[in-house]
């Protein structure tokens, strides 16, 4: 397989090169002889569904994890990399998917924190715009941290690897986060440190921006390396069958236009304070899903999601018993129980510790939410009913795992959440809210649960998806709206809008969508 | 391991008890058997057996039903405590009172106000904690002393028995304001029963009932309750609650039999021994009634090392202690494994749950 993937007319040393670099867990093996080679100045992708084994290997790059065999080259030379420390003395940097920042403290203090060196802040503070600068990136180091958007923290995260000039820039699933257009800025950048000679190792499984960006990609699957390529010349789909090992099924979604049908799901005019200190308050928030139709609601984390789920799902009361309407009944003043006897089923964005208990068997798991729809006589469980529902869940999704009486503990995330999604859909529903339905799970498990959720709507079902995948929500949706900063925009249909115009709603809100003209439009749609 | 550790807790306090007993200067192997053999040898002893185990295994089904709710009741003692004081306030008044056919109606009163004493006690902290998320811990364990100085100053004051040679003690019960005796020339009263139908019930409350449910879920991960729209509040009350009754159901039925009257001090610790039963038992209720009668040999065994070995009363509160110290240690091997091997290769079972996470 050619690694050089750019016209060389003397030999290169690669700055980074993994010989059969293997790792073993007790129960699996994350990384099986993986070879890899980044050369300098490349930007070279890892592709990989979920469980690949991404995760490992790139720690083991950063010297958070001892590999059990295998050899690790740098700029040609032998090395054994022992803890992030000499990871970072070597010239390698790591920005994680999940940030290690301090929300109380400014960005100059928190990229101190990390660098440890003996400097003042101020003159800190003025490298740290000076390097940004240099990368086009604008940052005010005197802010704090918390009044930063995703996009803006990841910066800061960024920032605190370029402050030590690194040769390799490790980036884990970096674009999760970003709208659109904040994407293509961290794409400018990254261009202009590989023209300066640094690497970039980019961890992603968003093939479009792997062809966008990267010279280089290796392909893991289970643990080892099924192929290598040049996603310049590839297209997504044989990447993507690269990555799951057979051809991808496709989605089928009958596009019989849903005519005007009942609202099933329905808020007047939400506003809510947030209960979280760095929570988003939500303002004025009104739509209206009818039944089957998938109504999707895009934005970046962080900008009222959690709130907007729980004043669905009834763990938070509406101030008025009117602002929420279930099945054309008053709900706002309902508690969670009391809106899933009306038909109300809800996916939540965490799987073991909210949708599910992991020290509890799988059978059991079923009752959490099944027991107002006929699971309990008198107080006491109907277990035979409750076992028989719990197999029926695994048999009709395919969950992998040891039977009804494992512990959910022991099932991978696409396979609770494949168990979650039956358990949901099992009881009957009316209206489905599905919070980032497919985030962390592989692809033939989100294949599934993206299958099960179109079905519904055809079963006339009313499904609400709130995600920040907008490849998944435009293949899916009917109407896509946009959550920022606790506003929402009036429900667009898919097919009159593009990834641009949802990406700058994404990154904030053009005053025409908020004003009064907007609010009665919105009215109008609602009421009709 | 999770059956195993108790087992090998008791085996390994009885050993470091035997070498107590020896760097004392007593025969080990005789002190053990004073302490774990000889108590069981009489129908009387037996009966014994029974008598202190009601209480524990009462107050210790309540505590671990609690536990399993993330639910802390160390104030076992006081519910205990005001349970006796409400139902021993109800024989004082009552007791006599019924014509020479008896009042039927006396003890079967008296167990209620112990129990609703009790759930009172415990209705307190469960407040504090509901309203002012004051940690039950502390609230119960502070309401423990108010309620044995409330004792102390009713035997000392108001409730003392006039013709009690200024002795701190109210009167004797009379006849019908007594828990009957079970087997002649023994102490054990119905309460024996009481405490023996409990486990049953709250088995198939934990394990077979929605409110179980609610309760395991609730202990095991509030963020799934509140998401199944479990109320953590509603456990709250509901555990405390129980708990407490039942704590004040052993505290009457302890003072309307074997003691017969409000005294001082009327349980050895009943209600802090409990809890190493509930934990011994792990938290579940067949496995407490063998913990409760272990803890109950332990006691009775202590008073016999008292008398047959002149040693003192404190080598069963720290026999008790080694119990739950070493148990605790035991506990640590169900979840860890102990392997020799040099500093960079060392790994824990965690690092299972590590890989089921990152690859």
């Amino acid at each position: 397989m050619d690694q050089s993937s750019r016209d060389q007319t003397c030999p290169v040393t690669p700055r980074l090169e993994l010989r059969g670099i293997t790792k073993r867990y007790a129960a699996t093996v994350a990384n099986a002889r993986v070879d890899l080679t980044v050369m300098p100045g490349e930007i070279h992708a890892l592709l990989g569904e979920n469980g690949a084994g991404k995760s490992t290997l790139v720690k083991i790059i950063y010297g958070v994890v001892r590999p059990d065999e295998g050899a690790m080259l740098w700029e040609g030379q032998p090395v054994t990399i022992v803890d992030p420390n000499a990871a970072r003395a070597l010239g390698i940097g790591m920005v994680f998917q999940h940030f290690s920042l301090f929300e109380t403290l400014t960005v100059a203090e928190n990229i101190a924190l990390g660098l440890g060196r003996r400097q003042t802040t101020k003159a800190l503070a003025a490298e740290i715009v000076q390097v940004a600068a240099r990368y086009g990136l604008t940052v005010d180091p005197h802010r704090h941290v918390h009044h930063l958007s995703v996009g803006e923290r990841q910066r800061v995260e960024i920032l605190r690897c370029l402050l030590q000039e690194p040769r390799l820039l490790i980036m884990d699933e970096p674009t999760s986060v970003l709208t659109p257009q904040e994407a293509e800025g961290l794409f400018a950048m990254l261009r202009r440190l590989a023209a300066e000679d640094c690497s970039v190792l980019y961890i992603s499984h968003k093939l479009e921006e792997i062809k966008a960006l990267c010279q280089g990609a290796t392909v893991l699957r289970g643990g080892r390396v099924t192929g290598h390529c040049d996603p310049r010349q590839e297209t997504p789909t044989a990447m993507a069958e690269m990555m799951i090992g057979s051809t991808l099924p496709e989605t089928r979604r009958d596009t019989a236009a849903s005519c005007a049908r009942a609202v099933c799901l329905g808020l007047r005019g939400l506003t809510l304070a947030a209960d979280d200190p760095f929570g988003t308050d939500l303002t004025d928030i009104t739509f209206a899903l009818r039944a089957g139709e998938m109504l999707g609601i895009a934005g970046v984390a962080g900008n009222g999601q959690k709130e907007l789920l729980a004043a669905l799902s009834g763990e938070r009361r509406a101030p008025r018993a009117d602002t929420v309407a279930i099945l054309d009944r008053d709900a706002g003043l309902l508690d969670v129980e009391a809106r899933r006897r009306l038909g109300l089923r809800f996916i939540p964005e965490e799987r073991v510790g909210r949708g599910a208990v992991g020290e509890m068997a799988l059978a059991e798991n079923a009752l959490l939410t099944c027991y107002p729809n006929g699971y309990v006589s008198h107080g006491l469980v109907r277990f035979a009913k409750l076992r028989g529902f719990a197999a029926d869940i695994i048999a009709r999704f395919g969950v992998r795992a040891a039977g009804i009486e494992a512990e959910a503990d022991s099932l991978s995330g696409g396979n609770m959440q494949k168990f979650i999604v039956g358990r949901e859909v099992g009881t009957d529903p009316r209206v489905l809210i599905a919070a980032h339905p497919t985030w962390g799970v592989d692809i033939g498990a989100a294949l599934a649960i993206r299958q099960a959720l179109i079905d519904l709507c055809e079963a006339g079902v009313g499904v609400l998806v709130v995600s920040e995948d907008l490849a998944e929500l435009f293949e899916i949706c009917d109407r896509i709206a946009v959550l920022h900063g606790g506003r929402l925009s009036p429900p667009m249909p898919t097919a009159g809008t593009t990834v641009e115009e949802v990406g700058l709603l994404m990154g904030g809100m053009p005053a025409a969508l908020t004003g009064p003209a907007a609010a009665a439009a919105t009215a109008a749609a609602y009421a009709g | 391991m999770t059956v195993l550790s108790p087992v090998l807790a008791v085996l390994l306090s009885a050993i470091v008890a035997a070498l107590i007993f020896a760097v004392l200067g007593r025969d080990p192997v005789a002190a053990l058997t004073a302490l774990f053999l000889t108590p069981l040898n009489s129908l009387y002893g037996m009966a014994e057996l029974g008598l202190k185990a009601t209480p524990l295994l009462l107050c210790a089904i309540g505590i671990a039903i609690g536990c399993r709710a993330n639910v802390w009741n160390i104030g076992a003692e006081g519910q205990f405590t005001i349970g006796a004081i409400c139902g021993g306030g109800v024989a004082l008044a009552f007791g006599g009172s019924g014509a020479p056919e008896g009042g039927w109606w006396i003890v079967p009163l008296m167990l209620i106000a112990g129990v609703a004493g009790g759930m009172v006690w415990a209705g307190i902290p469960a407040l504090l904690r509901t309203r002012f998320n004051a940690h039950e811990i502390l609230t119960t364990l502070m309401l423990s002393y108010v309620a044995i100085q409330l004792l102390g100053w009713l035997v000392h004051g108001p409730w003392q028995d006039p013709q009690g040679f200024n002795f701190p003690q109210t009167r004797q019960f009379e006849a019908d304001a007594l828990l009957p005796v079970l087997i002649p020339n023994t102490r054990l009263t119905p309460a024996a029963g009481l405490a023996l139908l409990a486990v049953p019930l709250a088995s198939v409350l934990l394990g077979r009932t929605l409110a179980g449910f609610r309760i395991r879920v609730v202990g095991l991960a509030p963020g799934a309750a509140r998401y199944a729209g479990f109320s953590e509040r509603g456990t709250v009350w509901f555990t405390l609650l129980l708990s407490g009754g039942l704590a004040g159901l052993a505290g009457i039925c302890e003072v309307a039999g074997p003691i017969g009257q409000l005294q001082p001090v009327i349980s050895p610790g009943y209600g802090f021994a409990a809890i190493i039963v509930a934990f011994l038992g792990r938290l579940n209720p067949l496995g407490i009634l063998f913990a409760s009668l272990l803890m109950a040999l332990l006691y009775l065994g202590g008073e016999g090392l008292q008398i047959s070995q002149q040693l003192p009363v404190a080598v069963t509160g720290v026999i008790q202690g080694m119990l739950l110290f070493f148990l605790l240690a035991m506990d640590v091997f169900i979840h860890y494994r102990l392997r020799f091997a040099s500093a960079t290769s060392a790994v824990a079972d965690p690092a299972a749950r590590e890989a089921r996470g990152n690859a």
